[in-house]
């Protein structure tokens, strides 16, 4: 938490919008804890995670796009899913993730 | 606003507990906690609010973070996100020698609060410890009472000087410590097993001792011993071990 915390004082020090991605419910065996977080800026940085790896390129876009749009969006990504087929949930599990922009 | 609360919260390491809606019509909307269950902004309504309360603190308590069904006042249902963050785990070392200096570096990456105690001011220096959170320049039993050892707390001892580790178990021993171990071979585990069950620490108190302390990941050099005690340590926290 204090590195992501770090990185959104900073981008917010530099004039960047944040968006947060947030893990809200994870089920069978899952990399991350509910709670881990995924900041990214509307420079393209970012810093944390919300999974090993395997689903980050799918939250790092959906990122960007509340940073545009506000819209927040709860996304699920799992086995039976095809959305987690394409991006390669590895690990076997399901997860749900926050994604919203920081504007509270 | 509730953004710049949680942070001076986290800063202040008070305990405190966020929820978000992150189902349902009123998506994002969200209530900051404290301890005490006092709130900054809303769900959608005071009957969501106090619902969420009630389990947030609950969760606060354990240590966990989950998302939980509950129904609005109008009868929608929802789902909230409810993070807690718990205190900072507080790692207190007993003895300022030389495999305190990595334990205090590899502590701090892991977030604990750390306190090195040893009353040998030579080995007790900013210089030696500057990553460390306080340095307490007392013997181990007069300084143990005053840091407020809890649930949240590791209490490791390393002096490897019976005249200081020995009143430093037993002043730890006192106190609901989540983890407490103390550095040697198996024959000082045992000699001071003895020394202790002969002060009248119960069988009970003994079997709470970590020792010989760490993971037996065959660690050697100073850095090698300082994972294999965190590595212990997590694995207590985590529930993984007694």
């Amino acid at each position: 938490m204090n590195e992501v915390l770090a990185f959104i004082e900073a981008a917010q020090a530099r004039g960047a919008a944040v968006a947060l991605a947030t893990v809200a419910r994870t089920y069978g065996s899952a990399p991350r804890r509910v709670g881990a977080k995924l900041a990214v800026a509307s420079d393209g940085a970012m810093a944390g995670s919300v999974s090993g790896g395997c689903i980050e390129g799918a939250v790092f876009e959906a990122c960007q796009d509340v940073i545009q749009t506000g819209e927040r969006q709860l996304l699920h990504f799992g086995v039976a899913d095809e959305q987690a087929w394409e991006v390669g949930l590895a690990c076997g599990g399901e997860i749900e993730v926050f994604v919203e922009r920081l504007d509270w | 606003m509730i953004f710049t609360t949680l942070v001076e919260a986290l800063d202040q390491q008070h305990p405190v507990a966020l929820a978000t809606v992150v189902r349902g019509s009123a998506l994002g909307a969200k209530l900051l906690l404290d301890e005490q269950g006092l709130g900054l902004g809303t769900l959608g309504d005071e009957e969501l609010d106090g619902a969420v309360r009630a389990v947030a603190l609950a969760l606060l308590d354990a240590e966990q973070s989950e998302t939980r069904p509950f129904h609005t006042l109008a009868g929608e249902a929802v789902e909230v996100l409810i993070e807690t963050y718990p205190a900072p785990p507080h790692l207190v070392i007993v003895g300022g020698v030389h495999i305190a200096i990595p334990l205090t570096d590899a502590a701090k990456l892991l977030g604990f609060r750390v306190t090195v105690v040893d009353p040998r001011t030579a080995f007790l220096t900013a210089e030696r410890f500057p990553q460390a959170d306080a340095l307490v320049a007392e013997w181990p039993d007069e300084a143990l009472p005053g840091l407020q050892l809890n649930r949240s707390t590791a209490v490791v001892i390393l002096t490897h000087d019976p005249k200081l580790d020995n009143p430093a178990t037993e002043a730890a021993l006192r106190y609901p410590v989540r983890y407490l171990g103390a550095i040697g071979s198996t024959k000082t585990q045992d000699k001071r097993r003895a020394a202790l069950h002969e002060a009248g620490v119960s069988e009970e108190d003994l079997a709470r001792i970590h020792g010989p302390i760490g993971l037996p990941i065959g660690g050697v050099s100073p850095g090698e011993i300082a994972i294999s005690i965190l590595a212990e340590i997590i694995a207590v926290w985590r529930g993984k071990q007694p």
